[in-house]
């Protein structure tokens, strides 16, 4: 049974939670994310979940505190932005570590300092290595689709990952769209119950987590972790088409626009790609191949989905809501790089630095990255790899 | 040595799956000096057993008997409470 609501992203992702009924949630508020724990709490407040809700105060306790109810066996969630998941950054690499299936709604907002409340990457970016699953948002509709599907991913037995979905600050978050909702019992039969294999309250059956590893096991561990991560490609994709049987929407590691007989193409996250479909579709029309692809996933990252994608192109171009300082290109830029490794005729590939600190990126914006593609694609030698799309010279 | 396991036999998450195995753990290995019993002048008080950060003290019908030297680590906390004007605990060089 679904409904046509209207909600911001905030509340879309709080009623998700709702949706999915946790059994914890930890709660810290930070902007843009406050509003979607304010939501949740309501529920709270109002009975309509069982979730204990566990004021922190910090974010770093919040994570602190979903690891050790999820250590519990408790299914375990929570929120964040920005420098609150910079404060997390520790732990994030502890929940991914231990194998605790906690699922982390970010949204997207600028790092300080200059302390900016505005939509940009770097954050998520930020905690790429943590080994956390990260999918990026496109729209309300998505982040609640890929709160509930999180769900499912991190809790299966091949996986047993923390899952972070993000959703662009304010530019989702605080914006109405229109979108399919599920009704709670819906979702809690899809998700079903947790069964955690160990508990740390299930004291006939003892053990330790997180105890010291000296030079001789923590390689091997890490190596470990490598694998799982690498395992959870398959889960994740399996999850997107049982989630598509349930909705009719189905979900991939990236999704492919245009892109059956285009030339040039836009690789992009998030809202943005919302944007950059406008600007094909304008393109198209003036008789110009643009294709776009979305990176949904990004870790782990769709490196063979983006070879098969992309062996046939003579440009592309990467978007970057995100710098990464002292970098040759931001990060989205040099991991598409990295898996265009080695193929046999490798595209040009430029990077486009867009949107930080919430600048606003319109749809001329992106048609001016398609045109510097075209003049590339009929020979013009390009001027510069790594480019600044809007900032003020 | 014990065999060490490669990554793949290892447990998930980096778990340990036997409650109390630091008892097997060799620490003993630790020491620089090694803590000697002098029963003869003890008077049984067990400030050393309580003391003891790693319960390396061995104490049998409420009488400290001697050392645990498979997990002493020679830190010396015991000689140091030991009460007795002489030590009945004093730290030697470990050979």
């Amino acid at each position: 049974m679904s409904s046509i609501v209207a909600l911001t992203g905030n509340d879309a992702v709080g009623t998700a939670m709702k949706h999915i009924n946790p059994d914890v949630v930890a709660g810290f508020p930070i902007t843009p994310q406050t509003e979607l724990m304010h939501k949740f709490a309501d529920f709270v407040a109002n009975g309509e979940v069982d979730t204990e809700f566990v004021l922190v105060e910090s974010e770093h306790s919040a994570m602190s505190a979903v690891i050790g109810a999820s250590a519990c066996g408790a299914r375990s969630m929570t929120a964040t932005s920005s420098c609150g998941f910079a404060l997390m950054w520790e732990l994030l690499y502890v929940a991914a570590s231990c194998r605790f299936p906690i699922v982390m709604a970010v949204v997207n907002r600028a790092l300080s300092a200059n302390i900016n409340i505005h939509c940009d990457h770097s954050d998520t970016m930020g905690g790429r290595d943590a080994g956390w699953i990260q999918i990026y948002s496109e729209n309300s509709q998505e982040a609640y689709d890929n709160t509930i599907q999180a769900v499912r991913i991190a809790e299966n037995p091949n996986v047993l990952l923390p899952v972070m979905i993000t959703l662009d600050g304010f530019i989702l978050s605080h914006t109405t769209e229109t979108l399919n909702i599920l009704d709670g019992k819906d979702v809690r039969d899809w998700i079903g119950e947790y069964n955690p294999k160990r508990s740390l309250l299930d004291i006939k059956n003892p053990f330790t987590i997180g105890p010291l590893d000296l030079q001789d096991y923590y390689f091997e561990h890490k190596r470990q972790q490598v694998e799982i991560i690498n395992n959870s490609y398959d889960v994740i994709v399996e999850v997107g088409k049982e989630y598509g049987k349930l909705t009719g929407r189905e979900y991939d590691l990236i999704e492919n626009y245009m892109m059956e007989d285009a030339e040039i193409a836009v690789i992009v996250l998030g809202s943005t790609a919302g944007t950059t479909k406008e600007a094909v579709d304008i393109l198209r029309e003036e008789g110009i191949k643009a294709g776009m692809i979305k990176l949904r996933v990004f870790r782990p990252f769709p490196y063979k989905e983006l070879r098969e994608a992309l062996s046939n192109f003579k440009v592309i171009s990467v978007l970057d809501r995100c710098i990464s300082f002292g970098a040759y290109g931001g990060p989205v830029f040099n991991e598409v790089k990295a898996a265009l490794y080695g193929i046999s005729s490798p595209p040009e590939i430029t990077n486009y630095i867009y949107g930080l600190g919430g600048r606003d990126v319109s749809v001329e914006d992106i048609k001016s990255v398609y045109y510097d593609m075209k003049r590339i694609s009929e020979g013009e030698k390009v001027k510069d790899y790594i480019n600044y799309l809007g900032v003020r010279e | 040595m014990s065999k060490e396991l490669g990554w793949k036999k290892l447990p998930m998450g980096g778990i340990i799956e036997e409650a109390g195995n630091a008892s097997s753990y060799e620490t003993g290995t630790w020491r620089s000096f090694k803590p000697v019993f002098h029963p003869e002048i003890c008077i049984q008080c067990l400030f050393c057993w309580i003391y003891c950060p790693d319960g390396a003290i061995i104490v049998e019908d409420s009488k400290v008997k001697g050392i645990n030297f498979f997990h002493c680590k020679g830190c010396g906390i015991c000689s140091r409470e030991c009460p007795t004007k002489v030590k009945s605990i004093t730290m030697e060089q470990e050979m």
